[in-house]
C-alpha cells in the first residue's frame, strides 16, 4: 500500500535517474563518494533503489515491509546536511540500507516472519539500527525471514519465501534469505541479517554475496527479537568484504543495555590495498570436508584455500574433532532458549487473540497453535521436551557441557592457525521443497555454520566459485573471538585478487529488458 | 491442634526491595496502591520483543546486606534462570529469579519470642522480578475480565527461604516480625504489610511427638498479610491433625488460601504440577560479587535488632518491654542511643522512660514520626541534663519538652526565657513555707487534729506559689520540720 502511494513521485524520479549511470550498481564507497561529491543526492540514491525493489521484488519477494516514506524522509535529511558543506557529516550519511524483519525499526512493524507478530509495532529501535541510523543510514525496508529466524531457506516465513535471484526455483537460503537476496538482486547495497546457527552466512553462500557473523557480544542484541540468546547475533550483508567491513564498523560495539555485550573498543578497519597474505596462517579443517558435501563445493573451497596461499598464506591442516556433535548440542540449547524466548507470545498482548470464549488454557493454546508455523512448534517442543525434569540433564546440562568443547575445539585450533576456512554449507541453494518433509535433511544444511555460533567466534562468508547451474558458493574463514578485523582483511585481499564477488544475476529488470 | 502433634513450619518470605528502580530496567518503583495502573512500564519489564534485562546494581547490594545480616554465606558467583510459566500476570512468559546458584545460602536468625530464643535457620537468599498484578473484575454486563497492571512488574524482590524451624505459629509470628524489622533496619523494604511490600508461602508438616522425621508437607502458596499467613498456617495445623488422628495420610501438594471460607485448597493436583524448567538466563552474565561489593555491603550494615535488644537488656539494664519497644524501629533505638551519649551522665533507664513515655505520647498525639519531631536527641539530653542536675524538677521537665516539641526550642532556653529554674534556696523556700501555713490557719489546726492527708495539700500550695519551680525534696523537708510530723 505504502508503495502504492509512492508511485507517482518515484516514476518522475525515474526520468532523473536514467539519465545516469545506475545508482544500484555502485559499491558502498562509491555511493558514498558521490554522495559527498554530490554527484547524487541521497533521494535519488534512494530513489534508484526504490525503483528497483518495485521491478524486482514482486518476484523476488526479498521484503516484508517496505518504509519509503520513511528512507525518502531520512534521504531528504541526509541531502540537507550535504548541502551545508562545513559540517562534519556521519559516516554513512545517506545510504540505502535494507533491515531484516527481527530487527526492529521504532514505529515500523517488525513481524518475525509470523502470523503471531503480524501487528506488532515496535516503539523502540535495536541498538544495532540505531547505531546505523545515527551514522546516516536510509533505511529501505524490513527484509523476509524464516518464522522467527528459525529455518535455512525463507520457506519458514508466513509471508511467503523469498526467491534466489540467481534462480528463482532456487531457495536463497535462510533465515536472512530476505537480506542476501536484496543484496544479490541489488535492490539494496547492504543489508542487516541476524546469525544464530548461520543464518547470515548460509544465504550469503546461496546468494553470492559477502557477511559477517561477529562475536558474541560484539554487536548489541538490544531490539533483536530472541530466538537463541546464548546464539543470536546481528551482522551485515553487502557485496563485497570492503562494504561489510564499512557498514559493520559503525555497528559493532558494547551496549549497556545488553548485558552480554562486551566492552572492548572496536578497532578501526584497515583494509589492505595489495593481496598480499605473507605469513597468514590458514587452518583446514578435516571434518569439514568429510561429509559426503556437493563435489563442486569442496573443489571450489579448497580452490580458494589454494588461491589464498597463492597470495603468500600458510594452509595448515587442523583437526575440530568434536564438529560432528555441533548440530545436537545446537539443537538442543537454541530450541530451548526458544522455548522460553517465545512463551510471550501467548495472546495477551501479541497477535490475534484466539479461543478466548473457552477460558484462559484454550486461548494460550489456540492462540499458539494456529499462529505458529510447524517449525516454530516443533522447535518449542523440541525445547520444551529437553528442559522438562528428569531430562534435563541428559539433554540440556549435557549439551552445555559439549558446546564448551566445541569451543575448546576452536581455542586449541587458534594457537596453530589465524583463520579457519570451511565450506558455508554443504551444498548450493536448493530447490524450493527439497527438504519441506524432511526436517533433518534441512538442519543437515547448517552444519558448517552452527560451530562458529556454539563456540561465539565470527566468522565470514562470500563467494568463491559457482557451481555447473551457476548458483553460488561460498567459503567462511572463521576468526578468534573479536578478530572480525582480521576477516576483513583476509576477505578484502581475497576480493582484491579474485573476481567471483563481481558476478551479478541476470534479472529481469526493466534495463535489461530493454537491452 | 492436638497435643500429640509437633508441627514443622518453614517461610518463604518474598520482600520487595526498595531500590530507585526495577530489577532489570530503568522504571521507577511506584506505591502499588496510589499509582494509575500501567504507568511505570517499559518495553523491558512488559516483556516486549527485543528487550534485554539488565540487573540493577542497588537490588544486588541491598540483597547482599540482608545476606550478611542473616550471617549467610555469600556465593562469588550466582546466577539468574528463567522460571516458565504461562500465566497473564508474567509478561514474558518467565520470571527470572535465582534457582540453581543463589546470591546465598545457610544463614540464621535468632528470634525472640515470648518462650524464649529460638534460632531458625535460612537455607537460601535469592534475588528476583516481581509478576504483574492482576484484578479480576465483572462488568456491569455481567462478563468477568482480568486486568493487569504491570507497574509491579520487575520489581526487585528478595526471596528469604527458612529451614522447616518453626513449630507454633507464635514462633512464626515472631519469626516474620524479626524479619520485618530486620528489613527494615537495612532500610531495604518499608514493612509496610498493607501495600503487600512482603509477601509469604508457607510450608508445613506434622509428626508424632519424638518422631525425628518429618511428616509431609504441604505448601501454602500466595500469602499476601501476616493475618492470611498465620490463619492458613493454623487451619492447615488443624487440618492436617484431625486428619492424622482419624488415620489419614497428608498429601503433598500445593495449597492456597481461600480468604472467603477461610480454608485452604488444592490449587494442583500432581498431574497438573507445575513443572518450571529452569534453565540459566542467558542474557544475563553470571552475578559476581566482587571482595569490594562485600566490604561496601559490610560497611554500611546496621547493628541487627536482636542484637541491639540484648545489649539494652544486659548493659542498658532496661526490661524486655522497655529493649523490645526501643528496638523495633531502628530509629527510634538510633535515637534512643544519641540522646544516651549526648547526655553528661548517661542514664539508660531516663533515657528509655522518657522516649517510651513522653515522646512515644506526643507522637501518637501528634501523627508525627521520629524522624519528623522537632526535637533532636541532643536537644532531649540537654532536657535530661537539666533535669538530672537538679535545675528543673520532673514536672517543669515535662512541661519544657512540651513546649521544646511545639517550638523546637532547646530546653535551656525555654528554661531561662520561662524562668523556669528549680528554687533550691533554704531561705527562700522556708519563707513560702511559712507564708503558706499562716495563711491557712483552718488547715494547719485541722492537720494538726489527724486530717494528715492535708499534707499534699500544702505541698500542693508551696508548689503553685512558687510557680512550681520549688525543689521537691527540699520543701518535703521544710514542711515536715514546721509541721513536726
Amino acid at each position: 500500500m505504502r508503495l502504492q502511494q509512492r508511485k507517482t513521485n518515484s516514476k518522475s524520479r525515474r526520468f532523473l535517474v536514467n539519465r545516469m549511470p545506475d545508482l544500484t550498481q555502485l559499491t558502498i564507497s562509491e555511493a558514498l563518494t558521490g554522495l559527498r561529491s554530490r554527484d547524487f543526492s541521497s533521494q535519488e540514491l534512494t530513489a534508484a533503489y526504490i525503483q528497483r525493489i518495485e521491478e524486482l521484488d514482486p518476484k523476488i519477494h526479498a521484503f516484508i515491509t517496505l518504509t519509503p516514506e520513511l528512507a525518502f524522509e531520512k534521504a531528504g535529511i541526509a541531502d540537507q546536511m550535504l548541502a551545508a558543506e562545513d559540517r562534519e557529516l556521519p559516516p554513512l550519511l545517506g545510504l540505502p540500507i535494507a533491515v531484516k524483519d527481527v530487527l526492529c525499526l521504532a514505529n515500523v512493524r517488525c513481524t518475525c516472519g509470523s502470523k503471531i507478530l503480524e501487528n506488532f509495532i515496535p516503539p523502540y529501535t535495536a541498538s544495532s539500527v540505531s547505531r546505523l541510523l545515527d551514522a546516516g543510514v536510509v533505511p529501505l525496508g524490513k527484509t523476509n525471514t524464516d518464522e522467527f529466524a528459525m529455518g535455512s531457506s525463507t520457506e519458514n516465513s508466513a509471508y511467503g519465501p523469498t526467491r534466489n535471484p540467481w534462480n528463482f526455483e532456487h531457495v536463497p537460503g535462510g533465515s536472512s534469505g530476505g537480506s542476501a537476496a536484496a543484496v544479490a538482486g541489488g535492490m539494496a547495497p547492504a543489508a542487516l541479517g541476524t546469525d544464530t546457527g548461520g543464518s547470515v552466512r548460509q544465504p550469503c553462500a546461496f546468494c553470492g554475496t559477502t557477511g559477517i557473523k561477529p562475536t558474541y557480544g560484539r554487536v548489541s542484541r538490544y531490539g533483536l527479537i530472541a530466538y537463541g540468546s546464548s546464539l543470536d547475533t546481528a551482522g551485515v550483508i553487502a557485496r563485497n568484504a570492503a562494504d561489510t567491513a564499512l557498514l559493520f564498523q559503525h555497528m559493532a560495539g558494547f551496549d549497556p543495555l545488553d548485558a552480554t555485550s562486551v566492552n572492548t573498543p572496536v578497532p578501526t578497519y584497515q583494509l589492505p590495498d595489495s593481496p598480499d597474505l605473507h605469513g597468514l596462517r590458514i587452518g583446514v579443517p578435516d571434518e569439514y570436508f568429510l561429509q559426503g558435501i556437493q563435489p563442486e563445493v569442496e573443489s571450489f573451497v579448497k580452490a580458494a584455500v589454494t588461491q589464498l596461499e597463492s597470495q603468500g598464506a600458510v594452509p595448515v591442516p587442523i583437526s575440530l574433532p568434536y564438529t560432528e556433535y555441533a548440530l545436537p548440542v545446537y539443537y538442543i540449547i537454541a530450541p530451548a532458549e526458544a522455548s522460553a524466548n517465545l512463551a510471550r507470545y501467548d495472546g495477551v498482548r501479541f497477535g490475534p487473540r484466539l479461543g478466548t470464549e473457552e477460558g484462559l488454557q484454550e486461548m494460550f493454546k489456540q492462540t499458539r497453535g494456529q499462529l505458529f508455523g510447524s517449525e516454530v512448534k516443533r522447535r518449542i517442543m523440541l525445547g520444551t521436551y529437553a528442559l522438562s525434569a528428569g531430562y534435563y540433564e541428559a539433554f540440556y546440562g549435557k549439551a552445555q557441557k559439549v558446546r564448551t568443547l566445541i569451543k575448546e575445539d576452536f581455542i586449541r585450533a587458534f594457537e596453530d592457525v589465524d583463520v579457519i576456512a570451511a565450506p558455508v554449507a554443504p551444498t548450493t541453494a536448493f530447490k524450493f521443497g527439497q527438504h519441506s518433509d524432511d526436517p533433518l535433511a534441512m538442519y543437515l544444511e547448517d552444519i558448517f555454520t552452527l560451530p562458529a555460533n556454539l563456540a561465539g567466534i565470527p566468522g565470514l562468508a562470500f563467494p568463491v566459485g559457482y557451481d555447473k547451474n551457476g548458483l553460488p558458493i561460498g567459503m567462511q574463514l572463521m576468526a578468534p573471538p573479536f578478530k572480525e578485523d582480521l576477516l576483513f582483511r583476509v576477505g578484502h585481499a581475497y576480493q582484491l585478487a579474485t573476481e567471483w564477488h563481481n558476478k551479478k544475476p541476470s534479472l529481469p529488470t526493466m534495463d535489461n529488458q530493454l537491452k | 491442634m492436638k497435643t500429640g502433634y509437633t508441627a514443622d513450619i518453614g517461610l518463604e518470605v518474598h520482600a520487595e526491595l526498595q531500590t530507585k528502580s526495577k530489577m532489570f530496567c530503568a522504571c521507577p518503583i511506584v506505591d502499588l496502591t496510589q499509582a494509575e495502573p500501567n504507568t511505570a512500564v517499559c518495553p523491558v519489564c512488559a516483556g516486549m520483543p527485543g528487550s534485554l534485562p539488565v540487573v540493577n546494581q542497588q537490588a544486588v547490594m541491598a540483597g547482599l546486606r540482608v545476606a550478611l545480616s542473616l550471617e549467610c554465606e555469600v556465593m562469588g558467583t550466582s546466577q539468574f534462570a528463567r522460571k516458565n510459566y504461562f500465566y497473564p500476570d508474567l509478561p514474558k512468559g518467565y520470571q527470572i529469579s535465582q534457582y540453581e546458584y543463589p546470591l546465598a545460602i545457610t544463614g540464621h536468625l535468632p528470634v525472640r519470642t515470648d518462650e524464649g530464643w529460638i534460632n531458625v535457620r535460612i537455607r537460601r537468599v535469592h534475588l528476583e522480578e516481581d509478576t504483574a498484578k492482576l484484578t479480576h473484575i465483572q462488568a456491569p454486563n455481567g462478563e468477568s475480565h482480568s486486568l493487569v497492571d504491570l507497574n509491579r512488574a520487575g520489581i526487585p524482590l528478595l526471596e528469604i527461604v527458612s529451614e522447616p524451624d518453626m513449630h507454633t505459629i507464635n514462633q512464626v509470628r515472631a519469626y516474620t516480625r524479626s524479619l520485618r524489622t530486620l528489613l527494615q533496619y537495612l532500610g531495604v523494604n518499608s514493612g509496610d504489610l498493607e501495600k503487600g511490600v512482603i509477601r509469604f508461602e508457607a510450608n508445613v508438616s506434622l509428626r508424632p511427638v519424638g518422631c525425628p522425621d518429618l511428616g509431609t508437607r504441604v505448601e501454602i502458596k500466595n500469602l499476601n498479610s501476616f493475618r492470611i499467613m498465620t490463619g492458613a498456617i493454623a487451619y492447615e495445623l488443624e487440618r492436617q491433625s484431625i486428619l492424622l488422628d482419624a488415620g489419614g495420610v497428608v498429601q503433598q501438594e500445593t495449597l492456597g488460601w481461600d480468604e472467603a471460607n477461610q480454608v485452604t485448597l488444592s490449587q494442583r493436583s500432581k498431574e497438573e504440577a507445575h513443572d518450571y524448567r529452569y534453565f540459566p538466563e542467558p542474557d544475563l552474565p553470571p552475578l559476581v560479587i566482587t571482595p569490594g561489593m562485600m566490604s561496601e555491603a559490610r560497611e554500611n550494615l546496621p547493628e541487627r535488632p536482636d542484637r541491639r535488644f540484648r545489649r539494652y537488656v544486659t548493659d542498658f539494664g532496661l526490661d524486655a518491654y522497655q529493649a523490645d519497644l526501643l528496638t523495633d524501629e531502628k530509629a527510634v533505638a538510633d535515637f534512643f542511643e544519641l540522646t544516651l551519649t549526648s547526655m553528661a551522665q548517661p542514664d539508660p533507664t531516663l533515657g528509655a522512660n522518657w522516649i517510651l513515655g513522653e515522646l512515644f505520647g506526643w507522637m501518637n498525639l501528634s501523627g508525627q514520626s521520629i524522624e519528623e519531631i522537632p526535637v533532636s536527641p541532643r536537644s532531649l539530653a540537654g532536657l535530661l541534663d537539666h533535669l538530672q542536675g537538679n535545675v528543673i524538677n520532673a514536672a517543669t521537665a515535662k512541661i519544657v519538652f512540651n513546649e521544646m516539641l511545639q517550638t523546637g526550642k532547646e530546653a535551656s532556653e525555654i528554661i531561662r526565657d520561662e524562668h523556669l529554674q528549680q528554687v533550691t534556696d533554704q531561705d527562700d523556700l522556708e519563707k513560702l513555707v511559712k507564708r503558706v501555713l499562716t495563711d491557712h490557719p483552718e488547715q494547719v489546726s485541722a492537720f494538726q487534729n489527724g486530717k494528715t492527708g492535708l499534707y499534699h495539700w500544702f505541698f500542693g500550695r508551696v508548689m503553685q506559689e512558687s510557680g512550681g519551680r520549688a525543689d521537691p525534696i527540699v520543701i518535703r523537708k521544710i514542711l515536715d520540720e514546721n509541721l513536726k510530723v
